[in-house]
């Protein structure tokens, strides 16, 4: 039991290390980092109230306005900025409910087989090939006026399906493994060995998942309040796109003020996708191991060699390998 | 037969599940909105519409297992009720309008950004640590992370604002003739173009990432190595080789996709007034269509769930060892 553990830490700090090295996965990290720290200080960063109507209305950028004015006369850097808070915590929770509810339903669902698997796969398919954002949109309709934290709510009980999908798969291989086994004989109860057995060992595809479904739900969540379903006095950069959108930003000419929130929602999913693409390549080996490809041909190549001089130069008949 | 039979009985289940999701909803929901748009609509609709809407919305007090099996019979024949933003014209009416637009910008460009996005995936992934490897997947993890509504509304204001290269709205032009003439088609695909390539640029990343890691694994395979180690040509070896069976998990990814293409095309319809599905849909939420909404919201259900099996069928066609059994999911 304690080497086993060890082992895996080993393997873990491994993996981190090398997620560290992969320029990708640094690049997505310090994006990553400068929208948290707008997040995280926001009332420091912020120089005005963000709802307050204190400027003249549609002004392009200044020094007092970095990203202009709204047609209110609010300060659009503020609204950024405090819209990095809303955006970042709804999304990152988002994703982190939905990839918790993906492992209960993925892992349940794989350990246990038989009945409870099949029940579970199916709704789980229902749920993937259903359009979530028409879903999200249609249970918005009925409940009015959202408040951010309630669309995140509504996107991870949504959009949990893939992860529960890979989990599924995931925890059948697992559950297969000996120290599985062992454990089962050693009397370790069935919720003992799906979260204290198996989870810890799917810990990178967790984490590859929760950046999927965090970026996901960005997405969704600005699409969601661009379409005037969150409540619109909440700062996120998606109701800033509303407001943008229903003032005439557009037929104004007030570009500062609907593209820096877009392309922070842009900014912060490459973030994630980044992240993801590293995790991926560090824990897929297939990915990044193109020495030993080589290696194979150039062993192969030689062998062919070899065998051209035995046989004499006999032309090969292609395609027999397939 | 067995995986047929399988992929059937899923189609029914996922089809009884979104008419049953758009039963309960509203139901389940606090406050019943139905109440106050009946509240609000009662002037304007003729008794029986008032009847058959309270009927759809469950204001009447029959027990719930009765309510449910009208629904279900009215879902089935086809008596989906009227709409009040364009009284009273029927909701099944409006979506047989609609419904070519979205499935006609889906399917061209769904089938551009599948083939595009495959052939760019393998060409990368052979020429693996090449520029194009090291930039092509950053760029396409920068698509995908754009909302594609805000990219709509970049584009409406630069291309179709600013500039005026396209037209900022619509599927076709007020002044032409609907018909099959020139500058109907013309007006037509000048007003898609910008919504389509919307839609490419948020698809074509899946395509192109996919595809490329698919093919980094089969060119990893020992048969793939031993046929280049032989001397199979270069173009035979990744496409009747490598490509060939990296192709198979693309279409299973096509299949999640579509759901979620899906769902952005309604966004990015709203943004072009594009008078499709997700446009209907949208509209019909800010006027609070009920029926229309209800409606809409099926047949973009439907429609994700058709698509979806004919993709499985097609699979089931494309890889044998699937039709022969140990099918699971």
């Amino acid at each position: 039991m304690n080497g086993s553990t060890q082992s895996r830490r080993r393997k873990g700090s491994g993996a981190l290390s090398l997620f560290l090295k992969n320029p990708k996965a640094l690049v997505g990290l310090i994006i990553f980092a400068i929208f948290l720290i707008m997040a995280v200080f926001a009332p420091l960063i912020a120089p005005y109230n963000p709802q307050s109507t204190n400027f003249t209305p549609m002004q392009g950028p200044s020094a007092t306005n970095w990203f202009g004015t709204t047609s209110l006369g609010q300060d659009v850097f503020s609204q950024f900025v405090w819209g990095a808070r809303t955006s970042m915590v709804v999304g990152i929770g988002a994703g982190v409910g939905g990839t918790l509810i993906a492992i209960l339903v993925g892992v349940t669902a794989g350990y246990r087989r038989g009945v409870t698997d099949s029940i579970l796969n199916a709704i789980s398919n229902i749920f993937l090939v259903l359009p979530g954002l028409a879903l999200l949109i249609i249970i918005e309709s009925y409940v009015k006026n959202t408040t951010p934290y309630l669309n995140g709510l509504i996107i991870a009980l949504t959009g949990w399906a893939w992860g529960a999908r890979v989990f599924r798969s995931m925890a059948m291989t697992i559950a297969s493994r000996d120290f599985i086994a062992a454990a089962q004989l050693s009397g370790a109860s069935t919720l003992r060995i799906m979260f204290a057995e198996i989870v810890p060992n799917m810990t990178s595809v967790i984490v590859a998942n929760l950046m999927y479904a965090s970026l996901g739900a960005i997405l969704a969540e600005s699409g969601l309040a661009y379409l005037g379903f969150e409540n619109i006095a909440s700062s996120s950069w998606g109701v800033m796109l509303y407001w943008a959108s229903t003032q005439g930003a557009m037929m104004g000419g007030a570009w500062w003020w609907f593209v820096p929130p877009g392309l922070a929602i842009a900014l912060v999913g490459t973030s994630f996708a980044l992240m993801n693409f590293a995790m991926d390549e560090v824990t897929n080996p297939r990915l990044r191991s193109a020495k030993r490809k080589k290696a194979v041909k150039k062993m192969l190549a030689e062998l062919n060699e070899q065998r051209r001089k035995e046989h004499g130069d006999r032309p090969e008949q292609p395609g027999v390998a397939n | 037969m067995r995986y047929f039979l399988n992929r059937v009985g899923f189609l029914l289940l996922s089809l009884w599940a979104a008419m049953t999701l758009n039963f309960v909803l509203p139901r389940m929901m606090p406050g019943n909105p139905a109440e106050a748009m009946m509240a609000k609509f009662q002037g304007q609709l003729s008794p029986q519409a008032l009847t058959a809407l309270e009927k759809q919305f469950g204001l009447t007090n029959g027990p719930i297992l009765v309510q449910y099996f009208d629904y279900m019979r009215s879902m089935l024949t086809g008596h989906w009720g009227l709409s009040f933003s364009y009284y009273p014209t029927k909701v099944t009416t409006i979506m047989s309008t609609s419904l070519p637009w979205t499935l006609g910008l889906l399917g061209i460009v769904t089938l551009i950004s599948v083939a595009f996005g495959t052939l760019v995936g393998i060409l990368i992934a052979w020429k693996r640590g090449g520029v194009a490897d090291g930039i092509i997947p950053i760029v396409t993890m920068f698509l995908q992370a754009i909302p594609g509504f805000w990219l709509a509304l970049v584009m409406v204001y630069f291309l179709g604002f600013k500039l005026g290269w396209f037209p900022m709205a619509h599927s076709y032009g007020n002044s032409v003739q609907v018909g099959y003439n020139v500058n109907y088609l013309f007006s037509i695909m000048n007003h898609g173009f910008m919504p389509a390539v919307v839609v490419f640029l948020g698809g074509v990343s899946g395509w192109i990432i996919g595809m490329r890691n698919n093919m980094m694994t089969t060119l990893g395979e020992d048969y793939v190595v031993f046929a280049e180690a032989k001397g199979v040509s270069k173009s035979r070896l990744i496409f009747a080789y490598a490509a060939r069976n990296a192709l198979l998990p693309q279409l299973t990814s096509l299949a999640i996709a579509l759901s979620s293409i899906i769902g952005g095309q309604i966004l990015i319809e709203q943004v072009f007034s594009y008078q499709g599905i997700g446009y209907q849909l949208t509209s019909a939420v800010s006027n609070e269509d009920y029926p229309l909404i209800q409606a809409m919201f099926l047949v973009i259900a439907v429609t994700a769930l058709v698509i979806n099996f004919i993709v499985d069928m097609l699979y089931g066609r494309l890889d044998p060892r699937v039709r022969r059994g140990g099918a699971t999911s």
